[in-house]
């Protein structure tokens, strides 16, 4: 193999492509073993660390030691259950460079009931046949007794136990195929139907080459996240693609970005970063809820793209975003967006890479009422704004279709589909769901849009799905929790979602029936409420509606019709100032 | 008002879109599911506008700002 060119990153579509990631991070440690591979952001600074490639694959390889010493083998199944760490970062390429197959598993958080934690990842192993789990020394208790009763489980390893040495160049037999499942990455589904993602080290590949070239990503490229690791765009954007192409990563955890959003920003200062991924929501918070004060000498010069994906884009969030750090040295076309999904390993498109960011103003009623996304004229004060998610990047081919499946025509609106060779090679241990999201090849996504001069323009979706800060909330499952609380009438009750103008996503809205209205019972009611869907999906309700018997709108055959009662509702808030 | 009753009154009308909730001074924000954490910064800028004290971000945690209480004790060192 030849040294890396001082501009071109290593995988790329014109070049031909490593087997497997073992043999990528084979080639790493040959070629530029000193270069940086990640600083670890901490708020206060104390904890930053630095870490070269050699150091961050030594630290893989003692995992790696440890999983084999436990016996794990080449295609066992291993979970991680850890905090956003450096212990996360380790455990899973120790897992990759032995060839089993590793699972980041969202950790508890204060907020979540621990119960139902257990009981899900109890469902999990069980269900998945995993092997073994990573977790912390404090969990180890605890952990062995919720899975006291699962067949096949080896004894959990603390991360206490993870320090045994180690080097990588122990683990080059262990090389795994091309074909082999890489890693599993989750795809969301409702309570009991969450899908783990089997995705292929050439798949990984694929996409890491056809998506490195659609964002031209060079050499000199430095990559900074917050996003957790659980998700598609943390996961491949935020942590794989880096790594693997060899260009500095600045991360730092979710729960610190969250709390002071500004410490992102003077990361790019620092450490000179030229792109970030980050969803919808975060633009808003990032506009108006960072003090003037927190950005003294800011200079945000350095940056080739923030680009938006994982939720609804909204083009006013982007101008919000671009008036605010236009000051601090934010270019007019750092702007993008990508249209992304698990299921495609990560990007199916990208916009504003070569040429400016497209927005499309069209036609209201023509969309509202014909599916139709008919350009809308200069004074059209009701007018409506798509942001374009761009072309679909090389080696992904996208269409729209009809109910048929069938191709529809520029600026129709139908079902999204794709194709491309970084799809998943299945559901693990679900083979049935496999079979039904594909059709002839083409993969349907559930979400609506329509295309226009080769770009994709994303208008919605087909599926009943409530999408909080990148995060997908299934309104069965709000409307399965609220139900059981005592003093709501079972099977009473209906969720959807708000759009949040401020916040730049949505909000979650859940309506229930009750059968005792006295002030007291309905504030036992809507405490529980909030209290249990907190504790259930780590998102909070925003608005929690108590009716008495009549009020929800029934169809013809007895369902909950969730639009009408939607609708409803909105009409009500608006004209008591709440919305 | 007291700084205990204004943030009640913000709390429940401004994040969580219902006036008539019956919010305690001793009751748990963010654990209870009340406030997310995007909406604690709204809280943050209220009370810098509202009581001329500013929280850092690094304070607002579960463990020293869960309820209403808790804010108003901090917010009442500060004045």
């Amino acid at each position: 193999m030849t040294a890396p060119s001082t501009t071109h990153v290593p995988i790329r579509i014109d070049h031909p492509l490593p087997e497997t990631l073992n043999a990528q991070i084979r080639y790493l440690l040959d070629t530029q073993p000193e270069a940086t591979a990640l600083y670890f952001v901490t708020p206060d600074g104390k904890g930053e660390q630095t870490i070269s490639t050699r150091a961050f694959f030594e630290h893989a390889a003692e995992v790696a030691r440890a999983l084999r010493q436990n016996g794990i083998q080449a295609g066992d199944l291993v979970v991680l259950v850890l905090e956003h760490s450096l212990d996360v970062l380790y455990s899973f390429w120790g897992a990759i460079l032995l060839g089993a197959v590793p699972s980041i598993f969202p950790f508890l958080t204060e907020k979540l009931d621990p119960d139902r934690y257990f009981e899900s990842l109890h469902a999990l192993v069980e269900r998945s046949g995993v092997r073994l789990i990573i977790t912390y020394p404090a969990l180890y208790d605890r952990l062995n007794t919720v899975l006291a009763d699962v067949a096949g489980m080896l004894p959990i390893l603390g991360t206490d136990r993870l320090t045994t040495g180690g080097n990588p160049t122990e683990f080059w037999d262990y090389a795994p195929t091309a074909e082999s499942t890489a890693f599993l990455q989750h795809s969301s589904g409702s309570t009991g139907l969450q899908k783990g993602v089997m995705l292929s080290h050439r798949a990984v590949l694929n996409q890491l080459a056809g998506y490195s070239t659609a964002i031209r990503l060079q050499a000199n490229d430095v990559i900074c996240s917050w996003l957790p690791l659980y998700h598609d765009m943390g996961l491949i954007a935020g942590f794989i693609m880096p790594l693997m192409q060899g260009i500095p990563l600045v991360l730092m955890s979710p729960f610190h970005w969250v709390r002071a959003p500004h410490i992102l920003l003077h990361a790019i200062q620092k450490y000179r970063g030229t792109l970030c991924w980050l969803p919808n929501f975060a633009y808003n918070l990032l506009a108006t809820r960072v003090r003037d004060v927190q950005l003294e000498n800011l200079d945000l010069s350095s940056m080739r793209a923030f680009i938006n994906c994982s939720e609804p884009v909204r083009a006013d969030s982007h101008q919000i975003f671009q008036e605010k750090y236009t000051p601090y040295g934010l270019t007019s076309n750092a702007l993008t967006v990508s249209y992304a999904m698990a299921e495609n390993t990560f990007a199916v498109t990208q916009s504003g890479m070569d040429g400016p960011q497209k927005y499309d103003r069209i036609r209201r009623l023509p969309f509202q009422e014909q599916n139709r996304a008919m350009p809308a004229a200069g004074d059209d004060e009701w007018a409506l704004v798509v942001v374009s998610c761009g072309k679909p990047i090389p080696n992904c081919e996208v269409r729209v279709v009809d109910g048929d499946k069938k191709p529809l025509p520029e600026r129709q609106i139908g079902e999204i589909a794709l194709r491309s060779n970084s799809m998943l090679t299945g559901y693990y241990h679900q083979a049935e769901i496999s079979a039904q999201a594909l059709y002839e090849g083409w993969y349907l996504t559930g979400d609506l849009g329509y295309m226009v001069e080769g770009e994709l323009y994303v208008t919605g979706r087909k599926k009943d799905l409530i999408i909080v800060g990148g995060k997908n909330i299934y309104p069965q499952d709000i409307e399965a929790i609220v139900s059981q609380i005592d003093g709501v009438k079972d099977g009473r009750t209906v969720a959807f979602g708000v759009f949040n103008e401020k916040l730049g996503t949505e909000d979650i809205a859940v309506i229930a029936e009750i059968t005792q209205d006295d002030e007291e019972t309905q504030g036992r009611i809507q405490r529980e409420a909030r209290q249990r869907i907190v504790q259930a999906t780590d998102v909070n309700a925003r608005f929690v509606h108590l009716v008495g018997p009549k009020w929800l709108i029934k169809t013809s055959s007895g369902k909950i019709a969730r639009n009408a009662n939607r609708e409803k509702f909105l009409q009500e808030m608006a004209a008591e100032g709440l919305l | 008002m007291d700084i205990r009753q204004e943030l009640k009154t913000f709390i429940t009308k401004e994040i969580m879109r219902n006036p008539k909730y019956p919010l305690k001074d001793v009751e748990p924000l963010i654990s209870g599911g009340l406030i997310d954490s995007f909406s604690l910064v709204e809280v943050q800028l209220f009370i810098e506008k509202k009581f001329g004290v500013w929280i850092d971000d690094m304070e607002m945690t579960v463990e020293t700002c869960n309820t209403v209480d808790d804010i108003a004790k901090l917010i009442e060192a500060r004045q």
